[in-house]
């Protein structure tokens, strides 16, 4: 067994991809990294050498760019650190002040002389809206990413993708803003049918009024992260191998077998970690969703009666008005933000890293 | 188990560009034959046409008829998955699925027929190994990733990937030419077990392992560049390396040109 390139799994399928005749040199793709190096190959005795050889130089300019690399790593740490730093030192005076159960208690009054506020129902409806949003929105977009990477013709994919990253580009407040005046009454009379006729599920169960719910407020989040997500997969979707779908072609796969026995797999990955981004921005979305929620205290699964609240969206609402412990307090809540936000990343890394062992050399 | 090709006048296209023209060709089943040629001359394009893998590219398109056993594949009704599943091919570069166990890429093809029942798949799991004389050095991790194989057995895994779902003809685009010459040596070998189930073709840069594998040789060359490729001569093995008919066959064959 000793044969040589044991890695060349990707190195390899990305070289048929350029070869359009495939009788072209094999390793073209590999000869490529090693141009730069023989450009340096001796032109003539100055840089050839003879004569001694020179010291290398204690100051460069590959010290200096070290420095710098190595001063922007440092910095993105004291930053982190600093911003960690602050935002302790000013909750947790706001915390001591609480006289409720932070965890529990379900509403928001910190800037009473009795502060009284609880983190439960907002952690609970930033988590409600961002995940229905996403099981909204990953669908489609996988479905768009497809259908731009695989199906359609070259020129509408590109077309047609220069319009979605257009869509991401849309500042969050004009979603908001559209969602409130526009968008807010097709979702109430849509929700008044599904109350007529599914209200034995709770989710879709209450006595109105409809609109302003956290399914409105999940369905601007779904076009929201619509564009990231489609546009990190169809990227994903775009590298697959073209040796690898050839593979599962020549097995007689249709087209749709194809992307699932190739493409998809290949880009779980990068779909997870698009889906994760998309999550991220959800999970942080302010305006869009204080404009678009109903503003309650109570934890509900209820999806379309008026309400729902997120901590980002209350931070927005309740800021101006907030004193010294108002403050602290909504500190407070973004630091617990900041926590969710940390699990839901680490464990999408967990999910990668489970199945490292096939996707390293796939990635 | 394995078919008689007869290409008739293929020509096949990338866009504008003729890549070959007029090809005529007959395959014996259970032979192996060899397309040898000069870069740029078609063979490989002759090849995908056979597997009707050539119109997967953008803007690709082939002329003429090409029968497996007098049934034309390029007969408008025909099911494009159903050609390839009969005849199967290995690419020039060894293109296991990286996301899939050892096992799972040699039963991919399988999985796609809708075969799901443990047994069977594992037994034919075992059987495509053991014909791709992979089995012996895989057996105890064929739950470990496919892509972690070095060259040559990755090769040969995709040959198990290939026979596995008992094509009729297995088509075989420069399989060596990425590996080292142990791993060249254990493919030929293989080629010859294979023979007697399947009908093999190959295209090879290498004209040492035409003259070793092949049984019926077929040289392709172009006038110039941009020209298509044409079928200059088709023999037995033995007599293209000894006594072409063709100056420009024993040109290539002595080294003289291309």
């Amino acid at each position: 067994m000793g044969e040589s390139p044991p890695r060349s799994a990707d190195a390899g399928t990305g070289g048929t991809r350029v070869t359009q005749s495939h009788d072209g040199p094999a390793g073209a793709s590999a000869r490529v990294a090693e141009a730069p190096v023989s450009t340096r190959t001796p032109g003539g005795a100055g840089l050839g050498g003879g004569g001694a050889l020179p010291r290398a130089r204690a100051f460069g300019a590959e010290r200096a760019f070290r420095g710098l690399t190595l001063a922007a790593g440092t910095a993105v740490l004291v930053i982190i650190a600093a911003i960690a730093v602050f935002l302790i030192a000013k909750a947790v005076p706001a915390l001591r002040a609480n006289t409720v159960n932070f965890w529990t208690f379900e509403g928001w009054f910190p800037n009473d002389p009795e502060p009284k506020f609880g983190i439960g129902a907002l952690a609970f409806g930033t988590v409600l809206s961002s995940v229905i949003a996403l099981l909204l929105a990953v669908p489609v977009a996988l479905g768009i990413a497809l259908y731009l990477s695989h199906y359609a013709p070259r020129r509408l994919g590109t077309a047609l993708g220069f319009l979605i990253d257009l869509l991401a580009a849309v500042p969050s407040v004009v979603f908001g803003l559209w969602g409130r005046d526009y968008f807010s009454g097709p979702v109430a009379d849509f929700s008044a049918w599904l109350n007529t006729y599914f209200s034995w599920i709770p989710i879709f169960g209450g006595d109105g009024p409809f609109g302003a719910s956290i399914l409105l407020g999940s369905l601007v989040l779904a076009i929201m992260v619509l564009p990231i997500i489609t546009s990190l997969s169809r990227e994903v979707f775009l590298q697959t191998p073209t040796a690898n779908e050839e593979a599962a072609l020549a097995l007689g796969a249709t087209r749709w077998e194809m992307l699932r026995t190739a493409v998809l797999p290949y880009g779980r990955p990068g779909i997870i970690a698009a889906v994760m981004l998309g999550l991220g921005r959800a999970l942080g979305e302010t305006i869009a969703l204080a404009l678009t929620l109903g503003i309650t205290f109570n934890i509900s699964v209820n999806l379309i009666e008026n309400g729902g609240n997120t901590i980002a969206a209350n931070i927005a609402n309740a800021f101006g008005e907030a004193n010294e412990t108002g403050r602290g307090a909504l500190i407070a809540s973004g630091l617990v933000l900041f926590a969710i936000t940390l699990i839901v990343n680490i464990t999408a890394r967990a999910i990668i890293y489970r199945r490292r062992e096939f996707t390293e050399s796939a990635a | 188990m394995a078919k008689r090709i007869e290409a008739s006048n293929v020509t096949a296209y990338y866009g504008n560009f003729k890549a070959i023209e007029n090809i005529n060709l007959t395959v014996e089943p259970k032979t192996v034959t060899a397309l040898i040629g000069p870069s740029g001359c078609g063979k490989s394009t002759f090849l995908r046409s056979i597997n009707r893998m050539h119109e997967v590219l953008p803007g690709a398109r082939v002329e003429g008829s090409l029968t497996i056993d007098d049934q034309d594949i390029y007969q408008r009704d025909v099911d494009v998955t159903a050609v390839r599943r009969m005849i199967g091919m290995v690419f020039q570069r060894p293109n296991p699925f990286p996301t899939m166990s050892i096992f799972e890429n040699v039963v991919a093809g399988l999985r796609l027929n809708g075969i799901r029942k443990k047994s069977i798949l594992d037994e034919a799991a075992e059987k495509a190994l053991r014909s791709a004389n992979l089995w012996d050095e895989v057996k105890d991790r064929l739950a470990k990733p496919g892509a972690g194989l070095s060259g040559g057995q990755q090769q040969r895994l995709c040959i198990a990937r290939t026979i596995a779902v008992e094509p009729q003809v297995v088509l075989m685009d420069e399989p060596c030419s990425a590996l080292d010459p142990i791993s060249t040596l254990a493919i030929e070998d293989l080629m010859f077990q294979l023979k007697d189930k399947f009908t093999i073709i190959i295209v090879t840069h290498n004209m040492q392992q035409a003259a070793r594998v092949s049984d019926r040789t077929a040289f392709f060359s172009i006038e110039k560049t941009g020209d298509p490729g044409r079928l200059i001569e088709y023999d037995n093995t033995q007599r293209i390396f000894s006594n072409p008919s063709v100056k420009k066959t024993e040109d290539y064959i002595t080294g003289r040109f291309g």
